[in-house]
């Protein structure tokens, strides 16, 4: 809880750009209302006064006086400028974007039945402008799962599927698996689906069979029997529970262990081997050994590591194996696997009596006593004969890659935070696209003082930038006062990685480097953080914040990113099997990382432009409404005459332009979902702010200015002399309103149609039945049955049916409406036609394919190409080995086989098999167990049960 | 696998509305719309122009200003605001027939009806005949609600300011004047006349002015505005109802007469004319100016050359700025993806 950061507000920037405008807005009424108060100022001193003949000004008000109270009527005139039904309908619009994004079945999880929730109502717009994604890596990225996959044995490799043709097949859930209902011991979860692995250990393949044995016993796994047949693994990684499931369904069954014995089902043979020795794993290793007796006395010392480790060690009599080993080793590497090479030798009775008894003294020394281990380990682990090798899949959730690479087409960057220690979690990058082998350099920063992160961080920077100024980087931030500057990006030739440790991050995020950090980290395409604590976690977000004018956005599924997720401008929680935590306190969730794309280039790109083209016609159709009368004003001596109907202007925002733009704004898509993922690059503009900002405003205003001086002056001039077709008056106020508020609302309803690219059903309906309500309403109020029920309210009388009936009110209303719209339709024609946007292109290119049928959603398949090899398979540091020989771990040893481990062990610790490090599912479907609440580790399993008051 | 069996309670609706799907129209400015668009609107408005500014050339048009600024003028004499019930002759001759039927207008310039006091300074309820308000008006009306404690009825500053000047149009034949026929009748709206303005139902109409004054300016009182025609009293008069509807612009003109029996039904012949004119309105105190107007109409009203020109114009822009986007589409036409 302590980790979890504080709970901030959060508002979307057009919220907070919002709130300056609407200051502004106010700043320029009271610049009209001046403006007005002083021109009656002088009105009344210079003609006011005068005809006073026919407008006696009772009180004797003098002209100052006249004046500021025409500053307040026009106060109360010109408040339509200010944008107060604007802050409803962009509720009312957000709100209707989250029901989409809770509607979409395309970020419906399935296989949880968890849909996309949008928790917070009031950020959507946010989510068409992410600059930086911050996500976690285990179960956001990878489902935390590893899987046997593949395998090479003796030479040979298993677990690629051929069709008739002898091409390879792209392994589907649909693809035929390995029955092994053979095997009684059998996980009913695992699959494979090579049938040549099973077929070979079925030919009892020596080489197979040491494979499959060696995997079987050369490991730190707990078993747990609940009823007979129904084994349970509680492995220090899920690697190694990987591994030992594959073997237990190829017929090598691990079964249990005690500190000296380790049994196993051979092909349904009981066997029990003594464990003699554990040679553990740990970082400089990197491989584990055990020495074990089997039933025939056979000693042997089974061995897995790191390939490059495995292969110093082995014996020369393998040099051909190991080519095509490392052949196949290329390919598994090259797919993203992680890989192990397997070994083993047979001991001499004599020489491991005699090596036991060093071994014995050397850990019994007080002084150097790894080392000396070590130097023992060494000494034995030597002339080894090669198996195989394994490749297990750390298995990312499904569309991982494609995912970032779509972000990162769309210009978002993407930083992986997360807890893992730094070989998993640049393994992870390389096989999630993130890092790629034609990256031109990936920078490690893992220094262990501040000087060190320091200098590695400029060295990063030199070599990316080997002309950049020094100095000019380094500003001190304070050159401008206390304003915190923000840092632009600098453009970096070539892609570059970062990949920055938890304890250099530490140093890289203090006060005097942070900015150092930063920008490096700016210059690279993609940056991971490992080893970082929960509270780093939002340090980084912060610190983005704080000095990029970027939006961020985190995502992450465990109570460990709940800081960053508090901490990003948008939080996005993976609803998945670490509780519910982050979902808790995130604004956004959905069962899977590869709906963040759905999320942000569909329902946050539309979000965005909708917003945007709402705040604008917004704007504009208020701005040309209420300068009317400022124009006005000169023309009735500044007294506060407005030019409309007083219905006209009770209506014209909540009934005759309400629902057109609330139909575009809810409807609005300039292109729609496939291409948007077609092009990612339609995101672009919403980070860079185009749509709408202080210039955007400001050309509204501009806009509204040209507009209302049409909507005005037009009929002025078509109306100051005229007369009707039989001579009666029809350039009276009333008629003047009349066909003003009509030029206006069909001025501003042309308009919307101009600014609308998506005419659904619902839109035409909206528009056209606005106009139609606008019609009817004011037939109905200028009505003489109105007029009758209230004579003073309905002063229009007459009005509609005496001036609608004019073909020249008909010509002035086409006219006003062609002049306010040519301009607009010229300069947008031109534009698209001089300089197109992407959104013009990728329209045009739509429209172009409406003959073809659309484009079929991309489904490249991302292979890296790479011969990057490692992914040491064991993701902690230091091994468990000398727990399972210690005696330490388990109070009664000997334990029949048939009942396992006692069941009060397990209920006083309450130990869960599906925590994070321990939980362990060889074929990906965790998720449908039930989660356990508690997220508990088996390191903790361990240290309960070694507690001594047991 | 497993799909199947599960319950997918929350899976969302599959409907064209929530996965935003809608069918829908989605039109482009492309050059094939806009282009040939613009050469339509230009060609049609440049049509329209030329029918609405030949129209507008065929009405005829006479403004007389009778305003007496000017020491020549006859009216100067009159533009006195001391002189009381001055008379004056304004002679004017027509070239060719005026087509009939020619209306009568008097013009005020300067004048701002569409002051937002003078404009509420009326009571619709006194004016559509309500007793009740005959005895208490308005306070809208202020300062013309109350004089001397008596009610104005009609009150306000609109009614009071009622046009009083009068004019009577004579045709010189052969040294003789011959009064030309005006017709006052339905010179105002017929729902002014029939629904919005009534006077109250008691006859004969004077007794409902019982307790009542006149309007401070006038000199007659409501119900005797028309002498010669008892129907054409109270608040139906139909100079009063045109007076009554306020013009939205400071220069404005309205309809006096109609000039459509006996010989001049066809128009006003070629000839010499006087227009006598009762000045009683002044207008001089704020620069305003008066003049009559008589004018012909058509079907598109009264004269007005900017509708025309400004069709014109705005058509001929359409077209050249069609022709410039067929320039600029010709050569820098929309650049195909790369």
């Amino acid at each position: 809880m302590q980790n979890c950061g504080k709970s901030t507000f959060k508002r979307t920037s057009i919220d907070r750009l919002m709130n300056v405008l609407v200051l502004c807005i106010f700043g320029f009424l009271a610049c009209m209302c001046i403006v007005l108060a002083i021109g009656n100022y002088f009105w009344e001193l210079n003609k006011g006064a005068q005809f006073t003949v026919f407008l006696s000004t009772s009180d004797g008000n003098s002209a100052a006086f006249s004046a500021f109270l025409t500053f307040w009527s026009y106060v109360i005139i010109l408040n339509t400028v200010v944008p107060i039904s604007l802050y409803v309908s962009v509720e009312i619009i957000r709100l209707g974007n989250s029901f989409y994004i809770d509607w979409d079945r395309k970020m419906y999880f399935a296989r949880n039945d968890t849909p996309a929730e949008a928790r917070t109502t009031t950020l959507n717009e946010e989510l068409g402008q992410i600059k930086y994604v911050f996500s976690d890596k285990t179960g956001t990225l990878t489902q935390n799962i590893m899987t046997f996959n593949k395998c090479s044995i003796n030479g040979k490799t298993y677990g690629d599927v051929f069709d008739y043709t002898g091409q390879r097949l792209e392994i589907t859930d649909h693809t035929e698996t390995v029955d092994f209902s053979f095997n009684p011991l059998a996980d009913p979860r695992f699959m494979f689906h090579d049938h040549a692995l099973v077929e070979a250990v079925k030919l009892e393949n020596p080489e197979v069979h040491a494979f499959f044995r060696l995997l079987a016993l050369c490991h730190t796994v707990m078993a747990e029997e609940k009823k007979e047949g129904e084994l349970f693994y509680q492995a220090q990684s899920p690697d190694e529970g990987a591994l030992v499931t594959a073997a237990r369904n190829f017929g090598f069954v691990f079964r249990s262990r005690t500190p000296d014995s380790i049994s196993i089902v051979e092909m349904g043979k009981q066997r029990s081997y003594e464990l003699l020795a554990i040679l553990d794993f740990n970082n400089v290793r990197k491989r584990m050994s055990v020495i074990v007796r089997s039933p025939e006395g056979k000693l042997s010392l089974y061995c897995k590591g790191a390939d490059t480790i495995v292969y110093e060690r082995l014996h020369q009599s393998c040099n051909k194996l190991m080519d095509e080993t490392t052949e196949h080793l290329n390919e598994f590497a090259g797919e993203g696997l992680r890989t192990l090479a397997l070994a083993y030798k047979d001991l001499d009775e004599e020489y491991f009596e005699q090596w036991k008894q060093r071994h014995h003294e050397a850990s019994t020394t007080l002084d150097n006593r790894e080392d000396k281990l070590d130097q023992l380990y060494e000494e034995i682990e030597k002339d080894l004969l090669l198996l195989g090798a394994t490749a297990i899949e750390d298995k990312l959730q499904d569309g991982v890659p494609q995912t970032i690479e779509q972000l990162s087409k769309a210009d978002i960057k993407i930083w992986v935070l997360t807890g893992d220690k730094q070989e998993t979690a640049e393994n992870i990058g390389y096989s999630c696209n993130l890092l790629r082998e034609e990256m031109n350099e990936v920078f490690i920063v893992s220094g262990n003082s501040h000087e060190d992160v320091k200098q590695e961080l400029r060295n990063a920077r030199t070599s990316m930038k080997p002309d950049a100024a020094e100095n000019s980087v380094f500003l001190p931030e304070n050159v401008l006062g206390k304003s915190v500057k923000t840092i632009a990006d600098e453009v970096v030739n070539g892609e570059y990685g970062l990949v920055i440790n938890g304890h250099s991050l530490a140093y890289a995020l203090e006060h005097s480097m942070e900015l150092d950090f930063l920008k490096t980290a700016c210059m690279c395409k993609a940056v991971i953080c490992c080893r970082v604590t929960p509270l780093q976690k939002a340090q980084v977000v912060e610190l983005v914040k704080k000095y990029k004018q970027a939006v961020t956005l985190a995502i992450g599924d465990g109570a460990n990113d709940v800081s960053m997720i508090k901490a990003a401008h948008i939080g996005v929680g993976i609803s998945g099997q670490e509780g519910t935590q982050a979902v808790l306190s995130s604004d956004y969730s959905f069962g899977q990382f590869r709906f963040l794309q759905r999320l942000l280039l569909v329902h946050g790109r539309w979000s965005y432009l909708r917003m945007c083209k709402f705040l604008r016609y917004f704007f504009y159709k208020n701005f040309t409404f209420t300068f009317i009368h400022f124009w006005f004003a000169f023309f009735c001596g500044f007294s506060a005459q407005t030019v409309y109907d007083e219905w006209f202007i009770t209506l014209y925002n909540l009934v005759y332009t309400a629902l057109p733009v609330l139909g575009m704004s809810l409807f609005e898509q300039d292109v729609n979902d496939v291409w948007s993922f077609q092009h990612p690059q339609l995101y672009v503009p919403g980070q860079l702010n185009l749509y709408f900002s202080k210039k955007a405003f400001f050309k509204c205003a501009l806009h509204s200015c040209y507009s209302s001086l049409v909507l005005f002056f037009i009929p002025y001039a078509a109306m100051h002399d005229t007369v009707r077709d039989d001579g009666k008056d029809v350039a009276d106020y009333q008629s003047f309103a009349l066909l003003t508020q009509t030029c206006l609302l069909f001025a501003v309803t042309i308009q919307l149609g101009f600014e609308m690219t998506y005419w659904t059903a619902v839109n035409g309906f909206f528009v056209l039945g606005s106009l139609a309500m606008y019609f009817a309403v004011t037939f109905t109020m200028y009505s003489n049955g109105m007029f009758l029920m209230l004579p003073s309210a309905f002063p229009f009388i007459g009005t509609a049916r005496n001036s609608l009936k004019q073909p020249s009110v008909w010509l002035t209303i086409v006219l006003t409406s062609i002049l306010c719209v040519l301009p607009v339709v010229t300069y947008r024609f031109l534009l698209i036609q001089l300089c197109p946007t992407i959104n013009d292109k990728v329209m045009f290119k739509v429209r172009q394919a409406k003959a073809s049928p659309p484009p079929l959603p991309r489904r490249t398949r991302i292979r890296r190409t790479s011969s990057r090899r490692s992914g040491y398979a064991f993701s902690h540091s230091q091994g468990y080995g000398d727990l399972m020989t210690s005696r330490r771990f388990l109070r009664r040893p000997a334990i029949s086989r048939s009942s396992g481990f006692t069941h009060a062990g397990r209920t006083t610790t309450g130990f869960s098999p599906m925590g994070r490090s321990a939980g362990y599912s060889p074929t990906g479907r965790p998720q449908n167990a039930k989660v356990p609440d508690v997220e508990v580790t088996s390191l903790q399993m361990y240290r309960t049960i070694t507690d001594p008051a047991l | 696998m497993v799909k199947q069996e599960q319950e997918l309670d929350n899976r969302p609706d599959n409907t064209a509305f929530t996965q935003q799907r809608l069918p829908a129209w989605q039109p482009m400015l492309s050059a094939g719309i806009v282009i040939p668009g613009f050469v339509l609107i230009g060609l049609a408005f440049i049509g329209i122009g030329v029918a609405l500014f030949v129209t507008s050339r065929s009405i005829q048009v006479l403004e007389i200003d009778y305003t007496g600024v000017a020491q020549d003028s006859p009216c100067y004499r009159c533009s006195d605001p001391d002189t009381k019930n001055c008379v004056c002759t304004m002679d004017f001759s027509i070239d060719t027939l005026f087509k009939g039927p020619v209306f009568f207008y008097y013009g005020l310039t300067n004048y701002f009806q569409n002051y937002r006091r003078y404009g509420a300074s009326k009571d619709a309820s006194q004016l559509s005949g309500d007793l009740e308000y005959f005895k208490n008006p308005s306070s809208d009306c202020s300062p013309y609600q109350y004089d001397n404690d008596k009610p104005i009825v009609p009150c306000g500053s609109i009614a009071n300011s009622m046009f009083n000047d009068t004019f009577k149009l004579y045709q010189i034949v052969n040294g003789a004047r011959k009064q030309v026929p005006l017709d006052g009748k339905g010179i105002a709206w017929w729902t002014d006349y029939n629904v919005k303005y009534r006077n109250p139902s008691v006859t004969p109409l004077r007794n409902a002015f019982n307790g009542t004054v006149k309007p401070v300016f006038w000199s007659r009182p409501a119900y005797e505005l028309d002498p010669t025609d008892p129907a054409n009293n109270g608040f139906i008069n139909q100079d009063f109802l045109v007076w009554m509807r306020r013009a939205a612009l400071p220069n404005f003109r309205k309809l006096y007469r109609r000039i459509t029996e006996g010989d001049y039904a066809e128009g006003l012949p070629a000839g010499n004319y006087s227009l006598e004119i009762a000045y009683n309105y002044p207008v001089l105190s704020f620069d305003g100016e008066k003049k009559v107007v008589f004018s012909n109409v058509s079907w598109m009203g009264g004269k007005n050359e900017f509708l025309g020109i400004a069709y014109l114009v705005i058509g001929s822009l359409c077209i050249v700025m069609s022709i410039v986007m067929l320039i600029v589409y010709a050569k820098f036409k929309f650049p195909e993806e790369d």
